[in-house]
């Protein structure tokens, strides 16, 4: 027998990955685990997204997939598994299984068996883990690919290797952090409320610019050249425009929005003209 | 005597029954992002789904959500069966899940907030069949790129709904019931919730950086194309309302007309009459049903003028509220120059 094949190769997996997570899917996950049948202790549930070229998973979507599991065995039910995938890619069929996540604090013995089931579903499934016990006090979210160990043709064991997790979330900075963060929210930010509290953002981040800036030239902070670079770039980056020039483009901007808006106004009084016409042709 | 007993749980249900009007729709913010997430994956298409949830009093929760798949080209029919067969399916699903099982309404996109079409009432009966308190909730895409959260619930008011459901839209009878064109859209006010396990999640997970995206989206400063398409559409809409009024001038002439019709016959009829009795024969009758100037002209529905200045008076609310938000941008704009 050659040696070659009784050598325990360790293949070298994709720990480079990237899973990108959409805010959805925390939700998704928290929602299941609240709805978490009596006497289980995690929900788990199946990933979907997409797998872009240069190996950054996008996990866009979720579901959750009833579980049964005791010391000795898991058992997933597939069926539910396969026909809600189904209903899912009749939505869209762009998101596919990307991996399979569970609400637990990390990876577990039974978890290489549901990793090896979903790795017949999709090549390199992710696993993502949400600890909903907040057993070190935070809410550690990790992802993992697993590698096969083999033995010759022999697959011994699998291993997880953690990979790196986005999880910016313009998606949720959209909505603001504001209504997803509380648990109550009375009223929704109208427009020129929202507008106003970004507004006093920038204003606050200029004044912080200022006082940084003035503490320099005062020699109360040390110059940094990278800061000083950003700022530079930042204040070339508004177009220098002559005060004539601008002063025209303004007035042209504040003109044109002043016309729409005497539109608009004189179209709503002809509205409520139309309306007491109406009713007035109820008296007579 | 004893105290009064507690009331039954029967008993309860019954007094509930007794309508307390609905007062706010309670959405959870899982069910905000997946809306959110569905119509923005498809845009500029719009897309439909199914709110579930529950009816509690005056507030009626929506606690989860399930997108329509989108309708390709295929046979009607064929498309109604499957739409019905994947309801069922996904509801099922969901159910062994333990999501709440009750259908409560359903949510669509809108573009440039059109959304008050016949259809959309048509299908507000269909869902109000089974459901006695149902919702709609509209998201607007495109509005929300500036940074707004443009979401709305909407119902019909009852009084409408009587109206539709009769068929009744003759000028008598809105009169009658006083109803205007704004009285045919509730909005209903909208409150978030969210669990206490998302909320300590979404806490540690908030970004420490003083600029979010939503700041970055309504700080943009290009106003124009926005505003032309609300133009756009307002002008479309002005044509429509002139239509509709060139139908109801039509009729009105012809109305006038046939009552001029019938009253000449009338007067012929009457100097006949006259005549017959002189001669003492049967006078004939004064009315006849045979007669084509008596057959009552049908008067146009004014449902679609009622809708068309509803559409107006939104684009109209719309492009008030931007180009306030606009000013604001272009006197900051200047503030910054004059620095």
């Amino acid at each position: 027998m050659p040696m070659g094949s009784t050598v325990l190769q360790l293949v070298s997996g994709p720990t480079g990955t990237v899973a990108k997570v959409h805010p959805t899917v925390l939700f998704n996950m928290c929602d299941s685990y609240i709805r978490r049948n009596d006497q289980t202790d995690r929900v788990i549930g199946t990933l979907l997204g997409s797998v872009s070229s240069d190996g950054t998973v996008d996990i866009r979507n979720s579901y959750a997939v009833p579980h049964n599991e005791s010391l000795e065995q898991v058992a997933v039910d597939i069926e539910y598994h396969r026909s809600m995938f189904e209903l899912h890619q009749r939505v869209n069929p762009k998101e596919v299984i990307v991996g399979w996540y569970s609400t637990s604090a990390g990876v577990s013995v039974s978890d290489a068996l549901i990793q090896d089931f979903y790795a017949r579903e999709a090549t390199n499934p992710v696993y993502l883990t949400v600890d909903t016990t907040f057993q070190d006090e935070t809410a550690s979210i990790r992802a993992f690919v697993s590698t096969a160990l083999n033995l010759g043709d022999r697959q011994l064991a699998a291993q997880f290797h953690e990979i790196q997790l986005d999880l910016r979330m313009i998606e949720a900075e959209r909505v603001g952090f504001d209504v997803l963060k509380k648990t109550i929210v009375e009223k929704l930010p109208d427009d020129l409320e929202a507008l106003e509290t970004s507004m006093l953002r920038l204003q606050s981040m200029i004044d912080t610019v200022f006082k940084y800036v003035e503490d320099v030239i005062e020699g109360k902070l040390p110059p940094d050249n990278a800061v000083g670079r950003y700022l530079a770039d930042t204040i070339a980056s508004i177009p220098k425009i002559s005060p004539d020039a601008f002063d025209r483009l303004f007035n042209d901007s504040i003109q044109d929005l002043l016309l729409v808006l005497y539109l608009a106004n004189l179209t709503r009084t002809q509205l409520s003209l139309a309306k007491k016409l109406n009713s007035a042709a109820q008296i007579f | 005597m004893a105290e009064k007993a507690p009331l039954s749980f029967a008993q309860i249900a019954a007094s509930e029954e007794v309508a307390t009007p609905l007062r706010v729709v309670q959405i959870d913010g899982l069910v905000v992002l997946k809306i959110i997430k569905h119509c923005k994956d498809f845009m500029p298409a719009l897309v439909t789904g199914q709110l579930l949830g529950l009816d509690i009093g005056s507030v009626l929760e929506v606690t989860n959500c399930f997108p329509f798949p989108s309708r390709g080209g295929e046979e009607e029919e064929e498309i109604e069966a499957d739409g019905a067969n994947y309801q069922l399916e996904m509801m099922r699903c969901l159910r062994e899940v333990n999501v709440d099982n009750n259908t409560v309404g359903w949510y669509q996109s809108t573009y440039m907030g059109s959304y008050q079409t016949a259809e959309l009432i048509e299908t507000f009966l269909n869902y109000q069949e089974n459901i006695k308190r149902c919702v709609c909730i509209i998201y607007d895409p495109q509005r929300s790129g500036q940074g707004v959260l443009a979401l709305k619930a909407l119902k019909l008011t009852d009084p409408f709904m009587d109206l539709f459901r009769n068929q009744n839209f003759t000028g008598e009878k809105l009169r009658e019931q006083n109803l205007t064109w704004q009285d045919i859209f509730q909005e209903i006010p909208v409150k978030i919730s969210n669990s206490a396990l998302v909320s300590a999640i979404m806490t540690e997970l908030e970004t420490d950086s003083p600029a979010t995206q939503s700041d970055f989206d309504r700080l943009v400063l290009s106003t124009n194309p926005f505003i032309e398409k609300n133009l756009e559409f307002l002008i479309e809409c002005m044509d429509d309302l002139s239509m509709e009024q060139q139908r109801f001038q039509y009729y009105y002439r012809n109305l006038s007309r046939q009552q001029a019709q019938q009253q000449a016959w009338l007067q012929k009829r009457r100097t006949e009459n006259m005549s017959r009795r002189a001669l003492g024969e049967e006078p004939l009758p004064e009315e006849d049903p045979n007669n084509p100037i008596f057959k009552p002209l049908v008067e146009p529905s004014r449902l679609d003028g009622y809708l068309i200045t509803n559409q107006i008076s939104n684009y109209c609310s719309q492009i008030n509220g931007f180009s306030g938000q606009s000013f604001i941008k272009m006197y900051m704009m200047d503030a910054v120059h004059e620095n």
